[in-house]
């Protein structure tokens, strides 16, 4: 018996997780798709009807599905973009030495660890119009008060803003790693040359940061595009539509509207623009030489 | 004289810079710190921002009027138990990972991350629903490990990668069968991965808001969804909200604490050190 495990060895130990995997997730998403062709609203006394591709063609003839796809896109290629330069920017500052540096650190870790249902409820006082000190902070500097989540103009911006606080010091620890391990010489010859600080910067840093700025750019992108505790928590896609990424379209439609078929190709092709764009950049940061 | 009096200014800026940076991404958190401690007339008087009676009324109340312990619990138990499932099953397939190189497997376990949670929402609430397993810990159990188990997988990987194989072999030669090396030997060396992967889990599940959302019922409620109902009534106790808030954020700021050296070494699956 023994024997006989230690020769199958391979598939004793990953059987397991590769069976749990299979069934919570594989199978989960087959019956997903199998749903995608169907209409059904849940109920138990009628069962699902087929419908071929009639949800998918009904789903782009939607006004909202583009809008969600469109604010999907926004959102992570303005929060991510923002962050990266931000990051880049703190990582640089923190680069040099800094009394307490190691206790710094730690805390600008705390953003990302903190519970994002918590963060999100605390930005909703932190916009508050009434109440909020996002207000009285303009006010203070004579500015006019806004309405932040609740305006449609600013609601994506706001959220935007939650976001690039929450991740910006990710990006900045990961830089800083990548900053530190680089080989000094290049940057001792370009002083001697007399290379401005922007030059240095641009000719020599930003290259040899590339391997990690890949990293940190698609991790973040990944989980940028899946958002949904802070919108979810703080305007459930409100006001009206004006914040509804696809992933909170998907969840509405799903469970508050019961349009099984609907939500479930609107998650199928969710699950294949995030699959591919990380397949994408994966294959691209290997191009680019940097291993996973 | 002047290029020394030019770096100094330059030091000095870097430390402007830097600590008031730091102070801008503290923020949120000291203005709920305070909150919590206000009460709601306070709160809503914003002329006086630094007016606060610095008692615990908003504490006192959640766990009285809200039963915030029975959340506590219940996030506890789903955390505990997710966690402790997925080291079971993701330490061995880790460890045959690294060893017998099956990058299939490795990739499957990427895929499992980057897949969006919400594409198997619909099928878990239906099958749940037909195993009348709503609102039971098993259920939430099950799909927190989904978060749990392919990143300690992800975490562990390269961990034991970096540990030596004659160790394994050295057991073997002394009578262990390869189970046995692993739990007598390779186990207790890695006691670190180990630890520092179970807090990060620890802290997904914790954090765990969509999957709970459709899972949890009132007996198994965990606190991200009960925080987010506070906000369902028309009249928000803002510090209720802002002490429940701490109650749910305190300790995983304590375990990132403990775990910083490690966070994003993790987060990154150890591409990046710390």
């Amino acid at each position: 018996m023994s024997n006989w495990i230690d020769r199958h060895i391979k598939w004793v130990f990953t059987m397991p997780a590769v069976i749990f995997v299979g069934l919570m997730m594989v199978m989960p998403v087959g019956y997903t798709l199998w749903l995608s062709f169907h209409e059904w609203s849940m109920s138990n006394i009628d069962p699902p009807v087929w419908v071929a591709l009639e949800n998918y063609k009904n789903l782009f003839q939607d006004e909202l599905f583009i809008k969600s796809l469109w604010l999907m896109f926004y959102f992570t290629i303005a929060a991510v973009a923002t962050e990266t330069v931000l990051g880049v920017g703190l990582a640089i500052l923190m680069n040099q030495h800094i009394v307490g540096k190691g206790i710094v650190k730690t805390l600008f870790l705390l953003p990302m660890v903190a519970t994002p249902v918590a963060v999100g409820l605390i930005w909703v006082l932190i916009y508050e119009p009434n109440i909020g000190i996002a207000n009285v902070f303009l006010q203070k500097l004579g500015l006019p008060v806004q309405e932040w989540l609740t305006s449609q103009d600013l609601v994506m911006p706001s959220l935007i803003v939650i976001d690039v606080w929450e991740w910006t010091p990710m990006i900045a620890l990961i830089v800083l790693a990548g900053l530190v391990s680089l080989p000094k010489d290049p940057f001792e010859a370009a002083m001697i040359d007399g290379a401005s600080t922007w030059q240095i910067f641009r000719k020599i840093t930003l290259p040899l940061l590339k391997p990690t700025l890949y990293s940190a750019i698609l991790l973040r992108m990944i989980d940028a595009l899946k958002t949904f505790d802070i919108i979810y928590a703080t305007t459930q896609g409100g006001p009206g539509t004006s914040s509804q990424t696809i992933n909170i379209y998907g969840y509405v439609l799903g469970f508050q509207y019961f349009k099984i078929g609907q939500a479930s190709a609107l998650l199928m092709i969710f699950f294949v623009i995030v699959l591919s764009i990380s397949i994408f950049t994966i294959l691209l940061r290997k191009r680019a030489g940097v291993n996973l | 004289m002047s290029i020394k009096k030019h770096k100094k200014v330059k030091v000095t800026f870097t430390h402007i810079g830097v600590y008031l940076a730091l102070f801008v991404f503290l923020l949120p958190f000291l203005w709920m710190i305070l909150a919590s401690f206000k009460t709601q007339v306070q709160i809503l008087n914003t002329s006086k921002i630094f007016d606060i009676t610095a008692n615990f009324d908003n504490y006192k109340s959640i766990f009285k009027e809200y039963s915030f312990l029975t959340f506590i619990i219940n996030s506890f138990i789903v955390g505990m138990g997710s966690t402790l499932l997925g080291l079971i099953l993701g330490l061995p397939a880790a460890y045959s990972i690294a060893r017998h190189k099956q990058q299939g497997l490795g990739l499957l376990i990427l895929v499992a991350r980057i897949v969006p949670g919400i594409s198997f929402l619909i099928p878990w609430f239906i099958i749940f629903s037909k195993l009348q397993m709503i609102d039971t810990y098993t259920a939430l159990i099950l799909s927190h490990m989904l978060v749990t188990m392919p990143f300690i997988i992800w975490v562990m990987i390269p961990f034991f990668e970096g540990l030596p194989l004659e160790l394994e072999e050295s057991a073997r030669v002394d009578g262990c069968t390869i189970p046995g090396a692993f739990i007598r030997v390779m186990l207790p060396i890695s006691g670190p991965g180990i630890i520092t992967s179970s807090i990060l889990a620890f802290i997904f599940s914790w954090n765990n808001f969509m999957f709970s959302l459709i899972l949890a019922g009132d007996k198994t409620k965990t606190l991200p969804i009960a925080i987010f109902n506070f906000i369902s009534y028309s009249d928000i106790n803002w510090g209720g909200l802002m002490a429940a808030s701490v109650i749910i954020t305190a300790p995983v700021l304590i375990l990132a604490l403990l775990a910083q050296r490690y966070i994003i070494a993790g987060l990154t699956g150890g591409s990046v050190k710390g």
